[in-house]
């Protein structure tokens, strides 16, 4: 098949768009018939990194790529970067603030649960300058 | 057992009406979205207090069965108005958690 791409522009501080871009994808992957499993993992690891973007980066933007083999997203912003990523990596650790945990975030998920539900993970992060995830669903 | 059959035996209140023939096939309690995004499943009955915006995005995501809000923790306005629009079930009970999942355990 030809290739799908998609691009969703994510607003800053916008609680009540996010889930937009990753409920898009997902009515999207459903068409296709692409498996539960897999519509599952990019549902969990895109939504995941929209609210990122919300509470910690003012917004960003994201590619998705569909093609036969897999779902390739990028994920990029232009917040003030991750400064201690191997923290930001471990499960429970949260700089959210308690404004946005009342909301019931801030469980220190994120980023975990996106490596967990993706396949191939890439981070590239500059204190200042942003963040981008690489992030590759294979179907299964 | 289906969502409507989980209403008319347990009685608990409908707020916003999806897909009432879906399947339940369990249950999941949880308040923090991170948490439940990652372990509730398709067909599964949530049991929180969360009845924000984003509890309804991660319903969708997830495919679980029906929203629960325990102990008639309160639903916004503009998540009621989204799960209208997404086919998104809540309910309501008095029960708390672990009173509502006992109920519910009893019937699965």
């Amino acid at each position: 098949m030809e290739s799908i791409k998609l691009h969703y522009d994510v607003s800053a501080d916008d609680f009540t768009r996010a889930g937009a871009a990753s409920g898009d994808v997902k009515r999207t992957l459903k068409q296709l018939g692409v498996s539960p499993a897999t519509t599952r993992n990019v549902a969990v690891a895109m939504y995941e990194g929209e609210i990122n973007m919300v509470i910690h980066a003012g917004g960003g933007e994201i590619d998705v790529e569909i093609t036969e083999d897999a779902i390739r997203m990028v994920l990029a912003d232009h917040g003030p970067g991750i400064e201690n990523v191997e923290l930001a990596m471990k499960e429970g650790y949260s700089t959210a603030p308690d404004n946005i945990r009342c909301l019931g975030f801030g469980a220190g998920m994120g980023l975990p649960n996106i490596k967990k539900y993706s396949d191939e993970f890439k981070l590239e992060t500059e204190l200042g300058v942003g963040t981008t995830l690489y992030l590759t669903v294979y179907m299964k | 057992m289906t969502v409507q059959t989980l209403v008319e035996e347990l009685g608990w209140t409908i707020l916003t009406e999806g897909d009432l023939t879906k399947e339940v096939t369990g249950c999941y309690c949880g308040d923090l979205l991170s948490w439940v995004m990652s372990k509730a499943q398709d067909g599964d009955c949530w049991l929180t207090v969360m009845g924000n915006i984003n509890a309804v995005a991660v319903a969708v995501l997830t495919d679980c069965a029906c929203i629960v809000l325990t102990e008639h923790a309160a639903l916004d306005e503009d998540a009621k108005a989204r799960a209208a629009q997404q086919g998104v079930t809540i309910l309501t009970t008095e029960l708390n958690a672990y009173q509502a999942a006992v109920a519910l355990s009893e019937r699965l």
